[in-house]
């Protein structure tokens, strides 16, 4: 059944990525409407999906990168419906919506193929995996926002008032939807990466082994560490917060391939 | 019973004229009453704004009633005549008369497209003619119509989203940077009228902190009165620049006042919270070697002039689905005005009767098939007799009062009591409509804009010609 809600999903996703795109170029709002209303849609479906996942007693209880994934994305979704119920905020859906359809594709890919089933049967791996992935969720939260920022920074300096101006929210609200992502994001990602090193401790006997996945998620959680710091203390905000939180995003994304990469072996 | 609208606006007629006809609020009430007591006007509603003056009317004869009001204009002001207005003036029937006052009310007519204040006035002009007892069943129907489709044109088009004024169009620009004013600061340097303006509007949507630079500094300390703010001394305005969210400047300086090095300077302070800087002097007083500063937005007045000039364009697109709601709206309401008139509703109310009763004889004698034909005939003579008694009374008292002054009303009781409302009568062409001068615009004013179908019915020569 929860392939069936799977698919289902990923069609609803791919249609209303399609809506929110088209709605970037018209001056229409109804089709934000329609587009919501297909992503609410997508996101019930989504949500049957992942319950009928988790109480199929059939299948290896172990979160596997494709569970991870379609968490993921699942997450990304309910955080920009709750944007969008408290602040209209349209124009996310835009942004949100394709990168969760990207991530359900990758999940897609990565579908009951056992070989990609992460190995370790141990309850703390839920919890890394949990943890992790919500603060990835607060990381491409700030990413969009990000990417947002810099489009509505652009078109202000060029002065072109186009429908995209019109439609993109004032900038310090797209800075301050920045750094509530990181400030929400960091501590989970924090916790993330302490249970995986307790997963790892249990599994080998030893909490850190340095293999590319626990490096790169190391250097990532220092990026985004520095990147909170420079912000509360030397004024990193505004354009270079936004650069910043982009890059930082392309780091969490080589830590999600490395994961894929070793999940053949042990996963910490 | 007519419908119609004589007056003149902006478009017709120049400040000079419009400002004799105007007629004050404390004389509204007692203008009000003079126009209901010319013969042949039933109801009146009479709005005068800076920008028009108009007449909304419910007359018995067309003719006669162009004529009353007309006179009843020229009578506002002494020095005025009739001929004196006749080529400024409007004259709207029917339809489009109804058409033109949505167009009023939804600020399609207006000097700026889109702006709110015309509605009000429509409000305070109906609220007058409400208490004083000038408007009844017509155009209180109308004006409340009026009201909802210039709501309807506010909630569902763009066209009073955006700015059209340079003003404001530097108050659009600073909430696509700050989401929210209220703690924002502005600083003022120089004093000039535009930039006077703007802070005016920026004050107006939130912002609370004003600090104002002048080189008097006594002209200064004045303007910081009027603003509830600070004046600050002319020499100190590049160290308050670090301060400032919004920086005003409009003087009369020929250079530069504020350079690319004060704004880094002033941004490396702020610690890259985003600034915007304004820029309405000519010639410039912000160097334009500020513009790729990161964090710092300069606007000079040519880019606030193309933000409005875009505006503008993009109202009058807005405008344009505008128009095809009130098209859309005045055959909804002109189906309810047609409703109104006697004689289709006596000839519906027949056929409703005689409907009735044909299914009631017809479910009678199918079950009394034993009856003869003389039986059959006597069963449906007595519903018929039965069925005219009980509507000759009403029949009679429509005839009579529709030539009252309550008749409408006689007409939309009777079609409530007998449930006519489903019927739709049917539509009688003719159409009169009339201008002093030409309007532009308007598919009101375009052969075919509006729907045929029209309350009234007359084919009474052009009046908009009368007096060329």
């Amino acid at each position: 059944m929860s392939s069936v809600f799977f698919m289902l999903t990923m069609g609803l996703y791919f249609v209303s990525t399609v809506c929110y795109l088209a709605y970037l170029l018209r001056r229409a709002e109804t089709l934000s409407k329609v587009s919501l209303g297909i992503t609410a849609a997508g996101f019930a479906t989504h949500t049957v999906a992942l319950v009928a996942r988790m109480t199929d007693t059939s299948q290896a209880q172990l979160p596997t990168f494709h569970e991870a994934l379609s968490f993921f994305s699942w997450m990304l979704i309910l955080v920009f419906l709750a944007v969008e119920f408290r602040r209209q905020l349209h124009v996310l859906g835009s942004f949100i919506v394709p990168l969760a359809l990207v991530s359900l594709v990758t999940a897609a890919a990565f579908r009951s193929d056992e070989a990609s089933t992460l190995q370790p049967v141990f309850k703390t791996l839920w919890v890394h995996v949990t943890l992790s992935m919500l603060g990835t969720v607060g990381f491409a939260v700030a990413f969009v926002a990000g990417v947002m920022y810099l489009i509505q920074d652009g078109l202000l300096k060029s002065k072109r008032f186009n429908v995209l101006y019109a439609k993109l929210p004032a900038l310090d609200y797209l800075d301050h939807l920045n750094q509530q992502s990181i400030v929400m994001g960091f501590p989970l990602l924090t916790l993330g990466i302490i249970s995986g090193a307790f997963s790892a401790e249990i599994v080998r006997g030893t909490y850190v082994n340095w293999n590319p996945e626990q490096t790169w998620a190391m250097v990532t959680w220092g990026f985004y560490f520095a990147v909170l710091v420079g912000r509360l203390t030397i004024g990193w905000r505004a354009k270079r917060a936004a650069y910043l939180t982009i890059i930082g995003f392309a780091g969490v994304i080589l830590t999600l391939i490395g994961v894929v990469l070793k999940s053949h072996g042990s996963v910490s | 019973m007519h419908v119609i609208v004589v007056g003149l606006s902006h478009k017709t007629a120049p400040v000079e004229i419009r400002e004799k006809l105007a007629v004050p609020e404390s004389r509204l009430r007692e203008a009000l009453s003079r126009l209901c007591t010319y013969p042949g006007v039933r109801e009146g509603l009479l709005l005068s704004t800076c920008n028009r003056v108009e007449v909304y009317a419910v007359v018995e004869d067309l003719e006669s009633g162009y004529g009353r009001v007309q006179e009843f204009l020229a009578d506002t002001h002494l020095s005025l005549s009739s001929e004196h207005l006749t080529p400024h003036l409007y004259w709207h029937a029917g339809d489009r008369a109804i058409g033109h006052l949505f167009r009023v009310a939804s600020s399609l007519d207006s000097m700026i497209v889109g702006e709110s204040q015309i509605l009000g006035q429509i409000k305070d002009a109906f609220e007058v003619a409400l208490t004083h007892k000038a408007s009844g069943l017509l155009l209180n129907k109308i004006v409340k119509k009026a009201i909802s489709v210039a709501k309807r044109v506010r909630t569902e088009t763009k066209i009073a989203e955006t700015a059209v004024s340079v003003s404001y169009a530097a108050v659009e620009l600073a909430k696509k940077i700050f989401s929210n004013l209220t703690e924002k600061s502005v600083l003022l340097i120089g004093a000039g009228e535009m930039a006077k303006l703007a802070a005016r509007h920026l004050i107006a949507n939130g912002v609370r902190q004003v600090r104002i630079t002048t080189r008097n500094f006594q002209h200064g300390l004045e303007l910081a009165q009027k603003f509830n703010g600070t004046a600050v001394p002319f020499e100190d305005y590049k160290t308050e620049l670090a301060a400032a969210d919004i920086v005003l400047v409009s003087t009369g300086a020929s250079h530069y006042l504020v350079t690319a090095d004060d704004v880094q300077r002033a941004m490396r302070q702020r610690m890259s919270r985003p600034m915007f800087l304004i820029d309405i002097s000519v010639p410039r007083n912000i160097d334009p070697a500020v513009r790729p500063i990161d964090d710092a937005f300069l606007f000079d007045i040519d880019d606030l002039h193309m933000r409005v000039e875009q505006n503008r364009e993009d109202r009058l697109r807005e405008a344009a689905k505008a128009e095809q709601m009130v098209v859309e709206e005045v055959a909804v309401l002109g189906q309810w005005l047609q409703s109104l008139e006697v004689t289709p509703t006596i000839v519906a109310l027949r056929s409703r009767t005689e409907e009735i009763k044909r299914r009631e004889v017809d479910k009678v004698l199918a079950r009394l098939t034993h009856l003869t034909t003389e039986d059959r005939a006597a069963v449906e003579a007595l519903a018929s007799a039965i069925v005219n008694k009980m509507v000759h009374g009403t029949m009679v008292t429509l005839k009579t009062e529709a030539t009252s002054s309550s008749g409408a009303a006689y007409v939309d009781a009777a079609r409530r009591f007998f449930s006519l409302e489903e019927t739709q009568p049917a539509y009688s062409s003719g159409q009169t409509e009339g201008q002093g001068a030409p309007e532009r615009n308007g598919p009101g004013h375009e052969a075919g804009g509006f729907p045929e179908p029209s309350l009234v019915q007359h084919t009474t020569k052009e009046p908009g010609r009368r007096g060329r």
